[in-house]
Order: structure tokens, then sequence, then C-alpha cells
């Protein structure tokens, strides 16, 4: 038998082109359907463990998957406002905590996420460089964002509308970038933070100018008697909120008015969340209250609906490919007719020549089995990353 | 069975309401020193820092870090101090627009507590500022409301109260320790109330000025006739400004003026000469050098009966 094995191996080298085609596609055929198996799974594992850890998500009515992309994975389109009177109402009901979100801008192309502090509590952020904000025009960095654009603690970022044809009056504002949180292998990598409240001033809700009652260039005003100042069109908008500026910046309007894409609500217990919950399908309170982990839910049973029809196009490639290799093998063997001839003439058995085939068989499924397991090692070991990679960061 | 061991801590209560207590307050304090550390407070003004002390106790440490010479209204603490607020267990806001700088600094959401919140349409409005008209965003003032709503005792008893709520909240093992200690207080507050109004009952319907717009709540609840102007202690206000008091008199003839802090030589001269004797009733929005708040308070009592 080990002379067998020689010779099925002598050939398979010889033969070393055919051999690797051959152990390529048995690869690919075992490898391909039970890899995409794997990563579907992690993915499905670390969009769940994001959904997981949300325990409840306001947002306006409307596509309740567009609030969760948008909130939770920072992706996605943005869903319509709601007002902080609608945050505050869920506050006051004590049976939660509420942590704001507000999307809508961006940085150099990460998205800029205005929250509170609170965030980073709950989802256990921890800074690795610098310091978390502290005050009004400063923001912190994922470890992503950061690596990608470069930037640190001292550094600056100038936020930019998600659309180049927002314009509603909102202007860039410059951040002191202040910290940089530690790697979470999250969407929160990726993004940028700063306080709601710079939020707000990004948006143009907040803003900071000179003091009209005190200017002295006519220009900048029209109209002035004891109590009242009419600026002209000449005042210009602080664009960067530094030290000496920030005293100026102030809000319009009722606070409880203010926009707000989404909030985390974070309730006491599972019986305070039901309690929450049924406040919204009696329309006690507004907006719409959901459970990520059942959006997501949703989104991934669509997603195995769709890979069990890839798994079927996969099954019948395999199939196709299986049929290929058993017509080349046969092709292969009437083409090796005259060298099996040979071998019986010089005495070899029909039995000895079936072990060489049968040889070279074991060898190459041995290799292949080989390479498979090897390959799904490597996937195993990477996986999370290839998957934070593809969909995450 | 025995029928000792059956009784509830309710019969308990009933039949031995001293020992009951006395109980009650050793196992909480024991709870509260078993459960873990002290709980962390940051307040932005010391009335809500003597209020938070005196229901806290031993199981509450409170910090205050505004600087004994500054206004904590106008105080801006840097950015680590901020760092101190968001680390605590709970950061309580004065409310009514006190501490501007926290309008512009990242504090914890879940943490903080707006213990005039349940007051909140009995705002007085504050020092009053241009409306001013720029851009598209239409006119709009950045107007102040009246912050020192601790002066009205009935307000600053539902401080204590949302004090008292918040602790409750984050240490429920500690309800009866915080609710008794929170009690002693409201009797304290309850007190000052009663001797205050006696002070100013001398007083009341009498034309009254002040140096700032500060004692509005004081003024309603006791029911003063108080016209305030914008004058600093340190600070001579100017030809105008004693003209524009010289008008006010004129009008409302005011015998008494209530300053924060004790004037200038000059402006007391100068006030007396008009009449006007200077009263000074500390609002104790910062820690005093001596004492406590309830001692301000009588201080300014003392002020007050003098004068009359």
């Amino acid at each position: 038998m080990i002379d067998s094995f020689y010779l099925a191996t002598r050939y398979l080298l010889f033969h070393r082109v055919r051999s690797l085609t051959v152990v390529a596609c048995l690869v690919l055929v075992a490898a391909l359907p039970i890899g995409l198996d794997r990563i579907l799974e992690e993915s499905e594992q670390q969009l769940m463990a994001r959904a997981d850890t949300t325990p409840l998500l306001l947002g306006s009515k409307g596509s309740s998957l567009d609030l969760v992309m948008s909130a939770v994975y920072f992706g996605g389109q943005h869903p319509d406002p709601i007002s902080l009177a609608e945050i505050e109402r869920i506050e006051e009901t004590d049976l939660a905590y509420a942590i704001p979100i507000q999307m809508g801008f961006f940085a150099r192309g990460a998205p800029i996420v205005g929250t509170t502090i609170d965030y980073f509590d709950f989802r256990a952020l921890s800074v690795a460089e610098g310091r978390s904000f502290a005050i009004l025009g400063e923001s912190v960095l994922g470890a992503s964002a950061a690596r990608r654009l470069e930037l640190g603690p001292g550094d600056s970022l100038t936020s930019s509308p998600e659309s180049f044809f927002d314009l509603a009056g909102a202007y860039p504002l410059k951040t002191k970038v202040v910290g940089v949180l530690a790697p979470s292998g999250t969407p929160d990598d990726l993004a940028v933070f700063v306080d709601l409240k710079t939020a707000w001033v990004m948006q143009g809700i907040g803003h900071g100018h000179q003091d009209l009652s005190r200017v002295q260039d006519p220009t900048l005003v029209i109209e002035r008697d004891a109590k009242r100042v009419v600026g002209s069109a000449k005042v210009v908008e602080y664009q960067e909120i530094t030290e000496s500026n920030r005293d100026s910046f102030h809000f319009h309007g009722e606070p409880s008015s203010y926009p707000v894409s989404a909030a985390v609500i974070v309730p006491q217990d599972d019986r305070a969340g039901t309690l929450l919950l049924g406040r919204f399908v009696d329309g006690s309170l507004g907006g719409q209250l959901i459970r990520p982990r059942a959006i997501v839910g949703e989104l991934m049973t669509t997603i195995f609906r769709i890979k069990e029809v890839l798994d079927l196009a996969v099954a019948i490639v395999g199939t196709a490919a299986v049929l290929a290799l058993v017509l080349v093998f046969s092709l292969s063997f009437r083409l090796r007719e005259q060298e099996l001839q040979t071998n019986f003439e010089i005495g070899a058995s029909r039995g000895t020549t079936a072990r060489l085939l049968a040889a070279e068989f074991l060898l190459l499924g041995g290799a292949s089995a080989a390479c498979v397991a090897l390959v799904l090692f490597v996937l195993d070991r990477f996986n999370s990353a290839i998957v934070r990679g593809l969909f995450v960061t | 069975m025995n029928r000792r061991i059956q009784k509830t801590p309710l019969q308990l209560q009933r039949r031995h309401p001293c020992l009951f207590s006395v109980l009650a307050l050793v196992g909480t304090a024991l709870a509260s020193t078993l459960s873990g550390a002290e709980m962390v407070v940051y307040t932005v003004n010391y009335p809500l820092a003597y209020f938070a002390e005196r229901i806290g106790g031993d199981s509450v440490r409170v910090h205050f870090p505004a600087p004994s010479s500054v206004d904590p209204a106008f105080w801006k603490p840097d950015p680590e101090i901020i760092a101190a607020y968001q680390s605590a267990d709970l950061i309580l806001l004065n409310g009514a627009g006190f501490a501007g700088w926290v309008g512009q600094a990242s504090l914890p959401r879940r943490k903080l507590v707006d213990t005039s919140r349940s007051f909140r349409d009995a705002y007085l409005p504050g020092e009053e500022t241009p409306v001013h008209q720029h851009g598209p965003a239409g006119e709009h003032a950045h107007g102040r409301i009246a912050f020192t709503t601790w002066l009205d005792p009935e307000q600053a008893i539902i401080q204590a109260r949302a004090i008292e709520t918040a602790f409750v909240k984050l240490r429920p093992d500690d309800e009866l320790v915080f609710a008794q200690r929170a009690d002693a207080l409201i009797a304290d507050l309850e007190q000052l109330d009663r001797d205050l109004a006696t002070a100013f009952a001398a007083i009341a319907g009498e034309p009254l000025l002040a140096s700032h717009r500060v004692y509005s709540y004081l003024a309603r609840h006791y029911g003063l006739d108080l016209r305030s102007h914008t004058w600093e202690p340190d600070v001579d206000p100017g030809e105008a400004d004693w003209q524009a008091l010289d008008a006010s008199l004129a009008e409302r003839p005011a015998r008494w003026m209530l300053w924060e802090a004790e004037p200038l030589e000059a402006i007391r001269r100068k006030l007396e000469a008009r009449g006007v004797t200077v009263l000074v009733f500390a609002v104790a929005s910062n820690r005093p050098a001596r004492g406590d708040f309830l001692s301000a308070m009588r201080a300014n009592i003392e002020t007050l009966d003098r004068a009359q």
C-alpha cells in the first residue's frame, strides 16, 4: 500500500497543475458554503450583540429599521427628529432614563453623534487618549475614526451637513478634539462624538456672535434703543467655539422643543420596559418605542431567507463542480488507458492498479480536506475582525 | 410558636416608636456602611450643598468646588472640575438658570437633579437684557431668570425635598434616615420662614431698594415693595445711576436698600445722605466664611431687626 501511495504521490506531483486545480475545486466547493455560513453567523452575533445592549429605542413614527440603523449602527437613513419634550416625558415616568442621540452631521466622512456623556457609561466606552468632552465645542473620536482621520487630542475637526443641498443655515463648526476612545469593535469606533448641545450648535439652534449691545461698528447695527438692538447681515456667527467666545454661545427657543434623532431608553427593569412599551401602544406617549433586538431579529430572518436561496445556489454550483470533477477523472482515465495497460503488461495486477488510483483519490481528498480545515481555522481566528471590517468598522 | 418572634416591624414601631427609630437609624447606617462607598454629590451652589449635607449626613460626600471668592452663579469651572462633576453619583442643580456654565458643560443627564423644576412655572424674571435681532432667527433676548430661589423658604423646602427624593432613589435602603434628616432640615427652614416673616413684618408695605435683582423671590414671599437696581458693592454706580436713584426716591421714598455684600464706604455715605440705610442681606449662594446657611440667614434677620 505504501508503494501505491509513493507512486500516486509521484504521479500527482508530476501533474502538479492538474492536481492543484482539482484540490482548489474541492476546497472551494467545501469551504465556500461553510465559510459563508460562519461569516453570516458572526455577523448575526455582532449585530445582535449591539441590538441586545440597546434595550429600547425612542424615535419618530416611521421606519423602525431606519431608526435602529441610524441610532444604533450610525448608518442608513436618519429618521425624522422627535423633540426633547418626548424624551422628558419618558424620564418623568421614573421608569427609565434616556440617552439622546442626534445624527445628521459628518466630519470628513465620519458620522457625528451628538449625545450626552451618559452614552459612554452606557456602552462601557473608555477614553484611551486625552479626556471625554467637557464643554461646548469639544469632540471625542472613535478609535477607527481617529486612525483614519489621523487626529488626536489637540487637533481640530470641522463638521459638515449630511447633504450639500442643506442650505437651511447650518454653518460648519470647528470642534476641538479632546480625546480618543479605546477600540470597542462596534460602530462607536467609526464615529465622532460631541455633546448634544454642540450638535445643536452645528444645526444652528445655538450660536455665538458679537454682543450687539456693545459693538461699536455702526455697520453691524441697523437699529438700537435701550431695549432693542437689530443687527445687520454683517453680524458674523462664530464657526469655532473658543475660550474667548464660548460665553457668547446661546440657544433660542424652549429647550424642550429642540430636535433629537432618537434616544436610547434604559428601563429600570424588564417590568418598567414593558410598562413603557404599553404606554406607546395605548398612545399616551408620542413617537415610537421599539426593542432593537426585535427589529434586528426580523432583519436577520430576512437575511437568512436570502441565505437559504444562496445556499441552494451554492449547492447547485457545488454539485455541478463535483460532476465536472467526475467528468475530469473519467476523461483522465480514458487518457491514461495506455498507461494503465502498460502497468498491467509489466506485471501489475488489476488490484494494484485499483489501489494506485484509490491512493491518488485519497491523497487529493486528504489534501483538499487539510486545505479546507486550514481555511476554516484561519476564518475562525479572524472571523470577528473580518466581520467588523466588512460591516462594522 | 414563639409569639415574640412573630412581631412585625410595624407592630414594633407602634409599641416602641423611640426604640424603633433608634434601631432603624442604626440599622440603616450599618446597611449604608456595609453596602459600600458613600454617595458622591456635587452641587452648583452652597444652599444645595448645605441641604445635601444635612439630608445625606455621613452617607453622602458633598462637593461644592466653587472658590469662596467667586459668585457661583457666574463661576466657570475648568474641564478638570467638570470631569469631577461628571464622575459624581448625583449633580444637584438649582435650576432657574443658576450657574450658566451648566448650559455649556457636558454633564451626565441621568445624574442631574434640577431641584427647582417642580416650581419652574413660578420663576421670576431676573436682570433685563436688551432684545436683539440678527439673521433669520428673529428677535430674542439672552435674559435671565431670577435664580436665588432658596431665599423663599417655601421654595427652599421644595428643593430640599427634591434632594431627599434623589437620594432615596439612589439609596432606597437609607430612605428612613434620609427622611428623618430632611424633616429636621425642613423644620429649621420653617422656623427660618417664621422668623423672616416676623422681621419683614415691620417694614412690609414700605418701599425698599435692592442693589441687584436677587431678592425677587424673597420680595414675593414676604410681600415686599422692592425695586431693584444693578449696582455692585465695590464699584461706584456713576452719576447717571445716582440720578436714576434720586428720581426713584422722589417717586417712592425708600428708607432701606438691600445689598448682597457690604458696599464701598463712599456708596454707603451717599446713600445715607439720601436717607437710605444699607442693609446687608446675604443670599449665601457661596459658602460663608463662618457658620452655615442657617446662621447666615439668622444674621440677615438680626440685620433686619437692627434696622427697625
